[in-house]
């Protein structure tokens, strides 16, 4: 499937590059939804391999790139259940959204995230899939889950503990701040940074750069460069499970959902 | 030593805030609560914390910034680390 246009996402084939556009209102969170136009683009990966060499993720929203897992959603949907049905509930939600992060992190394409806004959580981790991260400055990135009693949960650490420094990995983490595009590419983490607004432009010029390369060549390097840890993958959801289940995080998700403080994306 | 002063900073933040948010830059003041006074939300204070450090050069990290509602008060935040 060359393209799709789903609620919260769609994606089309111009000229060797898949461009993948996030459009979920209001700032790209990561639920149900989302992650079934997600798997539906996981499915599509091995046909839109065969026709492209490269892969731009992007937002369409003002907002920025992804605010991370739908919290709300989240919260709405286990508040009711029993503590076994929840825990459940959220394992196949944490392995299917892994498995598309899987998916995408082991493709064959040159990835690129275009970032811009806030790329926060479960966000900063799809944008952690791809090889490249280019932003533009007005890009804050940020794990804030230990705001909340939890860690992050879509793979995010052994990600991280791939892409950078165990410092600034324990930085981020540890804090939960969040840090400028600046910043991020000072540490490595962002490839390139653009002016406010150009990340998706340097991202296609980036992207006519990679067609000029062998696709099986390509392919070959990034098999040194991109492994990732699977036990740690599989530790992290264990992890998270177990944290979510304690009563401080459910108070915690409360208190942010049902917040009318000025800075409810930062728990 | 800061290369400016207190009262250069605030004036720096508010021209900022004005050309940001469209507003007229008279009509700001450091006691002004930016998030009453120019009606945004989380996102749009995120955006000028952003614009912030970037015209500045500093990291201003969020958890220091919560509570902080005034123009005064961010801009004393932001001097302390000039």
């Amino acid at each position: 499937m060359n393209r799709y246009a789903g609620d919260t996402l769609s994606w089309a084939v111009s000229d060797g590059v898949v461009e993948l556009e996030l459009h979920r209102a209001p700032a790209n969170e990561i639920g149900s939804a989302m992650l079934a136009d997600l798997e539906r683009f996981a499915e599509a990966l091995p046909a839109l391999e065969r026709d492209a060499a490269a892969l731009i993720l992007h937002s369409r929203l003002d907002a920025g790139f992804s605010a991370g897992a739908d919290l709300r959603e989240l919260y709405h949907r286990m508040i009711d259940l029993g503590p076994a049905e929840r825990q459940a509930q959220l394992r196949t939600f944490l392995e299917r959204i892994h498995a598309v992060m899987n998916a995408i992190d082991a493709t064959s394409l040159t990835t690129i995230a275009a970032t811009r806004g806030v790329v926060f959580g479960g966000g900063f981790e799809l944008a952690l899939v791809c090889d490249l991260i280019i932003a533009d400055k007005m890009t804050r990135f940020c794990f804030p889950e230990l705001r909340l009693g939890l860690i992050p949960g879509f793979g995010g650490i052994p990600r991280l503990k791939r892409d950078l420094g165990n410092a600034v990995v324990r930085d981020l983490l540890l804090t939960g701040r969040s840090v400028n595009a600046s910043r991020a590419h000072a540490i490595g983490l962002v490839s390139q940074l653009t002016a406010e607004g150009r990340s998706l432009d340097a991202a296609r010029a980036t992207a006519r750069q990679i067609l000029k390369f062998d696709r099986g060549t390509s392919a070959a390097a990034k098999e040194f460069v991109k492994p990732v840890p699977r036990a740690e993958l599989a530790r992290e959801i264990e992890l998270f499970c177990e944290l979510f289940s304690r009563p401080a995080v459910e108070a915690g998700l409360k208190r942010f959902v049902e917040s009318e403080d000025a800075m409810p994306y930062l728990p | 030593m800061p290369s400016k002063t207190e009262a250069e900073t605030l004036s720096e933040v508010l021209d900022l805030a004005a050309a940001q948010f469209q507003v007229p830059r008279a009509d700001l003041s450091g006691g002004d609560d930016f998030f009453a006074k120019l009606g945004i939300d989380s996102l749009k204070a995120l955006e000028m914390l952003t614009r912030l450090e970037n015209h500045f050069g500093v990291e201003l990290p969020d958890y220091e910034m919560q509570g902080v509602s005034d123009f005064g008060t961010l801009a004393d935040r932001i001097h302390a680390r000039l």
